[in-house]
């Protein structure tokens, strides 16, 4: 019995060693794609590089975040991504298309993955049919609503004419008024089967004998929602809540095809990817690819956080 | 006190009759017990009476009045599942209060209900707890108060102590026995298909047989008196030896029937003779199977352990000839 302990740390110490050599390809491939272009990102958003001579790149410091100079007069004049408009402009976009989207999704997913749940003829392909949309690529949706979203030609303004409902077309992806409408709405149709399907998966751990307890009780359908399915499916919303919000942070190709150019739409990915790319500006591009990178590096920490003090006491 | 009344009552899903034309009338006050094997119906009956599931046709009563699209919480019902059904999320007060509450109960009287409940069962210290940190016995005596505290006109039970271990479902059945003492007005319905729950807690027992009703009567009439060889093989542990050919036709009958416990080994004489193939020792009693020439080995029950070796040759008669005799179609032989 005494040679036990060491016979198990042995034996413990094997294990991880197969582990450690099991896990090195990932890691060794996660460093390639994401490591090495994310370090390469942050040393630029330090430097003036250009996409011109990206190797003449010379260390500026603090300057394409924020930088100032002081005139003779005393008058100081701020410059860098912290005091810039069209920054914050993104930014405010961003997170009022990511809170108005996941929220629509998460109350439309909830009612369909309700309906999903219940017991009816058919229902196998009604679910798959409900994943249409999310399993078609975006680029492909969102060219494909544009043309429903046109002005001129589209179907959606001759459906409301028609109606009776507007009494003159609108150019949905080109007014101002409309424009983040137009996203929100291709958004929400895309990305709302995700939210059902991770809803569903919630619902269906819920046991069918408490809604028996329940009729037994006495309780009414909408006191039983709020008071029994949606405490027990809470834990598998919030896990899809952020995991959308995480994704509705980083948007960039529905924007991009449907609304370029729209400054009612302009997202941080879109902003950076012009700035890197179309304004030959790859240090300050870099620099607000780095913002939004640590936004969203906080926003996962905090769900991560969330997650362990709170999902996990919800897990019963 | 509720009366129960079942006329011609018929439940099928789909084009499968699960229920057959149940007539049964269960009285006031008592604690009945619908046994079976496994998928005789027993729990869909429960289910019908409850109001889970719809009646295809014919009509429940409860006192008379006709309660077919009642809802279960109009019925005045209260019922005990198999999986507890707990609301995990909730404390067990709040477990056994929601029902109340939502009955638009005052404060103060759901909080004495719950209580005076939580005293009988004994989970006053549980309150605040929830379920999952609560025993597979202490979520049923929790599943039992939330029941109690309807103050319901029909008590039922569906297979309650099928998920407790073997100590526990003999403490719980304790429970519940005294449970129907001091309820005495609340009449009860308990499905299970264990026969000792049955025989121990029933006022009468109904076997049910593929959706039919076998036989009803007190559990001593059951065993006593068994209508079939069904109820006759269903009732009592180990079950009736049955047999037929020429040991039947000795009694003049096509099937006879013996409980182990009414077979004694005899020195000599005995009508039947034959190796003993092997002894099952409890202690208190064993179980002797012994190969006469039947089809199956014939098990005879003695007091005490056995002393006798396997291999040994016995000759075994009914006691007192007490004996069930059943013609070919299962029914009692007419005499």
């Amino acid at each position: 019995m005494t040679a036990s302990p060491t016979v198990r740390s042995e034996l413990l110490r094997q294990r991880s060693r197969s582990a450690r050599l099991f896990l090195l390809p990932m890691i060794l491939a996660l460093a390639v794609v994401a490591g090495w272009p994310l370090l390469r990102t942050i040393y630029f958003s330090f430097t003036d590089a250009s996409l011109t001579n990206i190797d003449a790149a010379k260390w500026v410091g603090f300057k394409n975040y924020l930088s100032w100079i002081q005139l003779k007069s005393g008058r100081t004049i701020y410059s860098g991504l912290l005091v810039d408009p069209a920054w914050w402009n993104a930014v405010w976009n961003t997170v009022r298309f990511s809170v108005v989207s996941v929220a629509l999704e998460a109350v439309f997913g909830m009612i369909i993955a309700l309906v999903l749940n219940a017991e009816f003829k058919g229902r196998g392909i009604v679910r798959a049919a409900i994943l249409i949309p999310w399993a078609i690529p975006t680029i492909v949706s969102a060219r494909m609503w544009g043309w429903m979203l046109n002005d001129q030609f589209g179907i959606l303004n001759d459906l409301f004419m028609r109606v009776g409902l507007i009494d003159h077309p609108i150019a949905w992806t080109a007014s101002s008024d409309t424009a983040m409408i137009a996203v929100l709405i291709v958004d929400v149709w895309k990305t709302t089967p995700f939210m059902a399907l991770l809803i569903l998966a919630g619902l269906q751990t819920i046991p069918g004998d408490i809604y028996e307890a329940a009729r037994i009780d006495g309780v009414h359908p909408v006191k039983q929602f709020f008071r029994i399915t949606l405490p027990l499916v809470k834990p598998a919303l919030m896990v899809a809540i952020i995991f959308r919000l995480l994704d509705a942070m980083r948007i960039f190709d529905l924007i991009y095809v449907l609304t370029p150019n729209s400054a009612q739409t302009k997202t941080m990915s879109v902003l950076a990817r012009e700035n890197l790319i179309d304004f030959d500006k790859f240090a300050y591009g870099s620099a607000q690819s780095t913002l939004l990178f640590l936004v969203i590096a906080l926003m996962t920490m905090l769900a991560i956080w969330i997650g362990r003090v709170k999902l996990d006491g919800g897990e019963r | 006190m509720t009366t129960i009344r079942m006329q011609d009552l018929r439940k099928s899903f789909g084009k499968y009759d699960v229920i057959k034309g149940v007539d049964l009338e269960i009285e006031a006050g008592e604690f009945m017990v619908f046994v079976g094997p496994s998928g005789c119906g027993k729990s869909t009956l429960l289910r019908l009476i409850a109001g889970l599931e719809d009646i295809t046709s014919g009509t429940l009563a409860f006192d008379e009045k006709i309660v077919n699209s009642l809802t279960p919480s109009q019925r005045g019902i209260a019922m005990v599942f198999q999986s507890y059904a707990l609301y995990p999320h909730m404390t067990v007060y709040d477990n056994m209060a929601f029902g109340l509450k939502l009955a638009k109960g005052s404060a103060d009287d759901v909080k004495r209900r719950v209580h005076k409940a939580a005293e009988m069962l004994q989970i006053t210290d549980y309150l605040d707890r929830l379920p999952k940190q609560l025993s597979g016995g202490q979520r049923q005596r929790v599943a039992i108060g939330r029941a109690i505290v309807r103050d319901p006109k029909v008590f039922l039970f569906d297979e309650p102590l099928s998920n407790l271990d073997a100590a526990l479902r003999v403490a719980t059945r304790l429970e519940i026995a005294k449970l129907h003492a001091k309820m005495h007005e609340t009449t009860m319905i308990y499905v299970t298909h264990d026969q000792v729950e049955a025989m121990t807690l029933a006022d009468r027992i109904c076997v049910l047989r593929d959706g039919n009703v076998e036989q009803v009567g007190t559990p001593l009439e059951l065993y006593e008196k068994p209508q079939s060889i069904f109820v006759a093989g269903f009732i009592g542990s180990p079950k009736m030896n049955f047999l037929t050919e020429q040991f039947a036709d000795a009694y003049k009958t096509d099937i006879l029937g013996v409980r182990p416990e009414h077979l004694e080994i005899k020195d000599k004489d005995g009508l039947w003779k034959g190796k003993l193939l092997l002894a099952e020792n409890l202690g208190s009693e064993s179980f002797l199977y012994i190969d006469i020439g039947a089809k199956e080995p014939l098990v005879v029950r003695q007091d005490g352990s056995a002393h006798q070796q396997p291999g040994e040759l016995l000759c075994v008669a009914p006691v007192n000839n007490n004996i069930h005799r059943f013609d070919q179609s299962g029914r009692p032989a007419a005499n």
